[in-house]
């Protein structure tokens, strides 16, 4: 299998209010357009919704990471206190569940935390120093966008395209082209 | 779409603004240079050096050097420890038990009380390491495969376990505080003209553009995240009180401790986050954003927490009153009456009768109260410790062990170093970093800002009626000047 060409020319529709955002995509959608990519400056409640997004499953993963974490603490106190090298601390059981608690418990958040970040880095494309396409630096201050991939449409497409966002009280339509592997 | 809030409620942000005013206003200071900035830093970076030169002489010369002695062979270092832990613990409560309990006021303040965990939790885990005296041999703390036996590490310890609840306390705090430092990294790295600029904060945005996908992620991380770091911060400082409170020494051994050095923490870390934004928000002009309604919800916080640590003290004493043993008697009676009760003294003053001043709306809503007031937390909850630690130490079962504990030049150097580490630490996250947590400060401008409240207001037709106008637009609020 090739590498999926990259699509490089965009339509940009630029919101100034997330109310006003948010009604613009369910219009939009409704109208049977695509929309390549939602970008916002911050988290705005109800957008996944709109969007048809399905839930993360981020805190699936949390849960097994954690459970992990568990398994291995409990385990390898065990094998340690228990098998490996029994010692006797003043009478005390050489299984002593109790005092295993608070590392068991520890354990669970650190692996759960650790696993669940590293899953978000990778699926949200995180890694430093990647340079991603930036589609308008406004999307991290106080613009919210919508994105539309044009590659390979008609004019009459893009029109169409364009006269959605402003009649859905976009401030700002334009055109986005990135060159090969920007 | 938005949940909207009372009129009643005090605005979260001051002043009229929208979102490209607040993305420039709390920028701001990653753009300037200060001439404060510069001189504060050169004072704290040379606390920070002197910190460095007396754990050096330390190292080089042994913990002789401290003013251990026989009796009391734990003193400034633990103290040091449990405090700058406790101090740690605000920006934990702060960022995840107000996100689970929806307290929006969090969202001011969040980001420097998170970056303030992490340095204070950096402070505090130098002095077991350099306690240890052998420091170079720190590692036998943790559990690996060795050539003598394998001989392991005893997982009955409450202080093995202070190992896996500090770092890991460390490492999860530093998570939360950068998953949320990401995009308003991006937010810096999109707005700054030079290259190199851009290159360094996109490198430290980790190359957040702020798609759908990405914020629906982050706000599951960020709920799950606290949801862990919740018990976590509850479980760390009750393991810290273990170190104590399994030992059988009068004085330590009382099932109480967990639950009142948590408050304690929580108490002495609001306390510091006071200290540290009213001095932020005048130098970085953001009282806007941390407004004395912030101010005056953590005061309400420290007010309650003082008076918990309150009942804790006095519930100590009737029960050792109360348990008819002579020597838990003694520790206590010595403790409050014996040769250290200045330092008894100070605790009480400054921890439990100091902070009642907020039972009072003026006091919580006057600036220069909580700054002194927050001074004073700080100073009482230092020697809170103090006195657990040494009191309980130096009059022990043998009266001619019987000491006193006077320090050293190097332990009042490192202490005082200690304060120069952090300080220079957040000196530098004041300057690079975002103080303010800018994605969330803007998802709650629709809701709770003066602006806001206005606009709706207007809509509504109540601009003119007198109290929605007295409190929409929080300029009028008289208390902030």
């Amino acid at each position: 299998m090739g590498a999926v060409k990259q699509s490089n020319n965009f339509v940009l529709g630029l919101w100034d209010h997330e109310e006003v955002f948010l009604h613009a995509i369910e219009h939009i959608r409704h109208d049977g357009l695509e929309i390549y990519e939602t970008l916002t400056p911050f988290p705005v409640h109800g957008l996944e919704n709109a969007l048809g997004y399905r839930e993360t499953r981020l805190h699936t993963a949390g849960f097994l990471f954690g459970a992990t974490g568990t398994t291995l603490a409990l385990s390898f106190m065990t094998w340690v206190m228990a098998f490996n090298y029994p010692l006797n601390f003043g009478g005390k059981p050489y299984w002593p569940l109790p005092s295993f608690i608070p590392i068991t418990f520890e354990l669970t958040v650190l692996f759960s935390a650790w696993g669940m970040v590293l899953t978000y880095c990778v699926r949200n494309k995180l890694i430093p120093g990647y340079v991603p396409r930036i589609y308008e630096p406004r999307t991290t201050d106080d613009r919210f966008a919508l994105v539309f991939d044009i590659e390979g449409k008609s004019a009459e497409e893009i029109e169409k395209i364009k006269s959605l966002c402003n009649g859905n009280g976009a401030v700002e339509v334009k055109n986005r082209t990135f060159k090969d592997g920007e | 779409m938005h949940a909207y809030e009372s009129d009643f409620r005090e605005p979260l942000i001051n002043g009229n603004k929208n979102y490209t005013i607040i993305t420039d206003e709390l920028v701001a200071p990653t753009e300037k240079t200060y001439t404060g900035w510069w001189l504060l830093l050169i004072i704290f970076g040379a606390l920070a050096g002197l910190f460095i030169f007396a754990l050096s002489w330390t190292v080089f010369f042994g913990i002789g050097v401290w003013g251990l002695n026989k009796t009391v062979d734990w003193a400034w270092d633990i103290t040091n420890f449990v405090w700058w832990i406790g101090i740690g613990h605000a920006g934990t409560l702060i960022s995840a038990i107000l996100l689970l309990f929806r307290q929006r006021f969090r969202t001011g303040i969040n980001r420097a009380a998170e970056a303030m965990t992490i340095f204070a939790v950096i402070c505090a885990g130098m002095f077991p390491v350099f306690h240890m005296g052998r420091v170079w041999n720190a590692f036998f703390i943790f559990p690996y495969p060795n050539t003598r036996g394998p001989l392991w590490v005893n997982f009955n310890s409450p202080l093995l376990w202070d190992v896996f609840a500090i770092s890991t306390y460390f490492s999860v705090s530093l998570l939360f505080w950068y998953s949320g430092l990401m995009p308003d990294f991006a937010t810096i790295r999109d707005r700054s003209k030079g290259k190199t600029r851009k290159m360094i904060y996109n490198i430290l945005s980790f190359g957040w553009t702020g798609t759908a996908k990405q914020w629906q992620r982050f706000e599951s991380l960020s709920l799950i995240l606290a949801g862990l770091s919740t018990p976590l911060v509850l479980s760390v400082h009750t393991i810290v009180s273990f170190d104590f409170a399994t030992s059988v020494i009068p004085g330590w051994h009382t099932t109480i401790f967990p639950p009142y050095f948590v408050a304690g923490a929580i108490f002495s870390g609001f306390a510091m986050v006071e200290t540290l934004m009213l001095i932020v928000r005048k130098v970085f002009k953001l009282e806007d954003y941390i407004t004395v309604n912030h101010i005056e919800s953590m005061n309400k916080i420290i007010v309650l927490t003082g008076s918990i640590v309150g009942i804790a003290y006095i519930t100590e004493l009737f029960i050792a009153w109360y348990s008819g043993y002579m020597y838990e008697q003694f520790a206590f009676y010595n403790r409050a009456l014996g040769k250290y009760w200045w330092a008894y003294f100070m605790m009480m003053s400054c921890n439990v009768i100091s902070p009642q001043a907020y039972w009072f709306k003026p006091f919580r809503r006057n600036l220069w109260v909580t700054f002194v007031l927050s001074i004073f937390v700080n100073i009482g909850m230092w020697f809170e410790r103090f006195v657990i630690i040494v009191t309980s130490l130096a009059d022990d079962f043998l009266v001619s062990s019987w000491a006193y504990f006077q320090p050293s030049w190097v332990d009042i150097s490192i202490f005082i170093g200690s304060i120069g580490l952090f300080m220079t630490l957040f000196l530098l996250f004041c300057r690079f970093f975002p103080v303010i947590a800018i994605a969330e400060v803007k998802s709650v401008f629709r809701t709770s800002s003066a602006t806001a409240k206005a606009e709706r207001a207007k809509q509504e037709g109540l601009a003119s009626g007198g109290f929605v106008g007295h409190t929409t637009f929080g300029i009028l609020d008289k208390d902030a000047k």
